[in-house]
C-alpha cells in the first residue's frame, strides 16, 4: 500500500507532450495553437485552485463550508443543464427545474452512501462527501439535461401527434406518454451503457485511481461498483423528476399543450 | 345548445354566437383571418378567455378531456401518434362502416400511416372524431384535399350526424360549399366575427 508521488519536474516533463501538440497543429496549419494554449492554462489554473480548496475544505471538515462547496457545485451543473437545451423553459423554470432536480436526486444518493454504506466519521466529511458527489452530479447531469432535452424537441416535432389524441379526449399524460417514454429512455441509456462497458472497454477514473494511489484491486473494484449503483440511482431520480417536471410545465390543468412556455430556437 | 359569449384569445377578437342540435354554422374568410384560431379556442386547446357552455353547462364545469370528447375538432392536417392506421381506433366494427361510407377500404385497418394521402388522412382524421360520437363538430376544411365524389361522401355522412342532432361548425373556403351545407354563416376577417347568411 503505497503509491509514488510526482514532483514538478515530472509534470515539466510530461507537458513536452502538450507543446508536441502545438507544434503539429502549427506544422499541420490546424489553427489550434490558441485553444490549445489557453486550455491547457485553463487546466492547470483550475485543477491548481480546486486543490487549494479540496486541501483547505479537508483540513476544516466543516459541515458549513463542506454544504456551501457541496452547493456551488451543484449550482454550476444546473447552470451547464440550462446551456445544454436546444428550447429552453421560460422564466425561472429554464434554470430552476434541472437544477432542482439536480439538488434532490444528488443529496439524496449522496447522504443515503455517506450513511449506510461508507459511513465516514463525522458523516459530512468532505474528504468522501466531495469526490462521492462530484461523480454522481457530473452522470446526472447528463441524464437530465438528455432528458429534458429529447422531452422539449420530442414535444415541438410530434406536436400534431399529441394535440390529435388530446382533441379525441386524451388526458395530458396519455397524450404525452410515447414522448416522455422516449426522453426517459435517452436520459438513462448512457448509464446502462456505462455499466455494460465498464471493465471490459473502458476501466473507470476512480477505480485505477485508487489502484494507483495503492488500493487493493478487490477494494478499489467494490468501490467502482458502489459508484456506479449509486449513479444509476442518482440518474433515475434526477431524470424521472426532471421529465416529470417537464411535462407538468409543458402542459396545463385543461389539459393543453403549452409550447408557448419554451423559448423560440 | 352550444352557447359562445365574447369568446377571445390573441388574435381572435371577442366573438359571441349560438349554435343549435341540428345546425350547421360556415365559418368563412380569407386564410390567416383566424378560422382555425376560432375552432381550436372551441375545442379548447388554447389559452383563451370568455364563456362557453354545451347544453348550459360551462365548459370549466368538466375536465377539458370531456369537454373535447363532446365538442372534437377536426384540424385540416391531422395527427397520428402510431404507425398503423388500425392503432389510431378503438371499435373497429363500428369504423369499418364510417370508412365503407367515405370510400375507403376496410383493408386501410394495416395500411401505415406515413403512406396515406392528403384525402386519405383527412377522411380517417373525420371518422377517429365521428365515432366519439360529439355533441359538436368542428371542421376544419374537411375536404380540402379530397375529389368531387369523396368530398359528396363527406357532406351526406355529416347530413347524416346534423340529422341526428349534432351540431357543426365548418370552415371552408368554398361559398358554394358554405351554401350548401349551412344555413348560417361566421365571417372572420382579422380576427373579427360576423354573422351573415352563405
Amino acid at each position: 500500500m503505497s503509491y509514488i508521488p510526482l514532483s514538478t519536474s515530472d509534470l515539466a516533463i510530461a507537458s513536452v507532450l502538450v507543446i508536441l501538440n502545438a507544434t503539429l497543429s502549427f506544422v499541420l496549419h490546424l489553427g489550434l495553437e490558441r485553444q490549445l494554449l489557453i486550455a491547457t492554462v485553463r487546466m492547470i489554473v483550475q485543477l491548481a485552485l480546486i486543490a487549494v480548496v479540496l486541501k483547505t475544505l479537508f483540513a476544516l471538515v466543516s459541515p458549513l463550508w463542506t454544504g456551501l462547496a457541496a452547493l456551488a457545485m451543484i449550482l454550476f451543473a444546473g447552470r451547464e443543464i440550462m446551456a445544454r437545451q436546444e428550447r429552453r423553459l421560460l422564466g425561472l423554470w429554464s434554470y430552476g427545474l434541472g437544477t432542482g432536480c439536480m439538488l434532490l436526486a444528488a443529496s439524496l444518493v449522496t447522504l443515503f452512501a455517506l450513511t449506510t454504506q461508507i459511513r465516514p466519521e463525522p458523516w459530512y466529511d468532505p474528504r468522501y462527501a466531495l469526490p462521492l458527489l462530484g461523480m454522481i452530479l457530473g452522470n446526472t447531469m447528463t441524464g437530465i439535461s438528455l432528458g429534458l432535452h429529447t422531452l422539449s424537441t420530442g414535444l415541438v416535432r410530434d406536436r400534431s401527434a399529441v394535440e390529435a389524441q388530446l382533441m379525441l379526449g386524451a388526458t395530458r399524460w396519455e397524450a404525452i406518454l410515447p414522448v416522455a417514454r422516449t426522453a426517459l429512455r435517452s436520459a438513462l441509456m448512457p448509464i446502462v451503457n456505462a455499466m455494460a462497458a465498464t471493465g471490459l472497454v473502458s476501466l473507470p477514473g476512480m477505480m485505477t485511481g485508487q489502484i494507483l494511489a495503492g488500493a487493493d484491486p478487490v477494494q478499489a473494484v467494490k468501490y467502482q461498483m458502489l459508484v456506479m449503483f449509486l449513479i444509476a440511482g442518482g440518474t433515475a431520480i434526477g431524470s424521472v423528476s426532471a421529465v416529470l417536471g417537464g411535462v407538468y410545465r409543458l402542459t396545463d390543468a385543461r389539459h393543453r399543450l403549452r409550447l408557448d412556455r419554451l423559448s423560440s430556437p | 345548445m352550444l352557447i359562445v359569449r365574447k369568446l377571445h384569445r390573441a388574435g381572435l377578437l371577442p366573438a359571441s354566437f349560438d349554435l343549435d342540435a341540428g345546425e350547421c354554422i360556415a365559418v368563412q374568410g380569407p386564410s390567416g383571418s383566424g378560422k382555425t384560431l376560432l375552432l381550436r379556442t372551441l375545442a379548447d386547446l388554447d389559452p383563451n378567455w370568455g364563456e362557453v357552455s354545451l347544453d348550459g353547462k360551462l365548459r370549466e364545469a368538466m375536465p377539458a378531456p370531456r369537454w373535447r370528447r363532446q365538442v372534437v375538432y377536426v384540424p385540416s392536417e391531422s395527427g397520428w401518434w402510431s404507425e398503423r392506421v388500425g392503432d389510431h381506433f378503438s371499435d373497429w366494427e363500428e369504423t369499418v362502416m364510417l370508412i365503407k361510407a367515405l370510400r375507403l377500404p376496410p383493408a386501410a385497418r394495416d395500411w401505415p400511416v406515413q403512406r396515406l394521402s392528403t384525402g386519405e388522412r383527412q377522411r380517417l382524421a373525420l371518422v377517429r372524431a365521428l365515432i366519439l360520437r360529439p355533441k359538436v363538430l368542428l371542421l376544419d376544411e374537411p375536404t380540402s384535399g379530397l375529389d368531387k365524389e369523396a368530398a359528396r361522401a363527406v357532406e351526406q355522412l355529416i347530413a347524416e350526424r346534423l340529422d341526428k342532432g349534432t351540431g357543426v361548425l365548418w370552415a371552408t373556403h368554398d361559398a358554394v360549399q358554405a351554401k350548401r351545407i349551412a344555413s348560417r354563416c361566421l365571417f372572420l376577417e382579422d380576427g373579427h366575427v360576423r354573422e351573415g347568411s352563405p
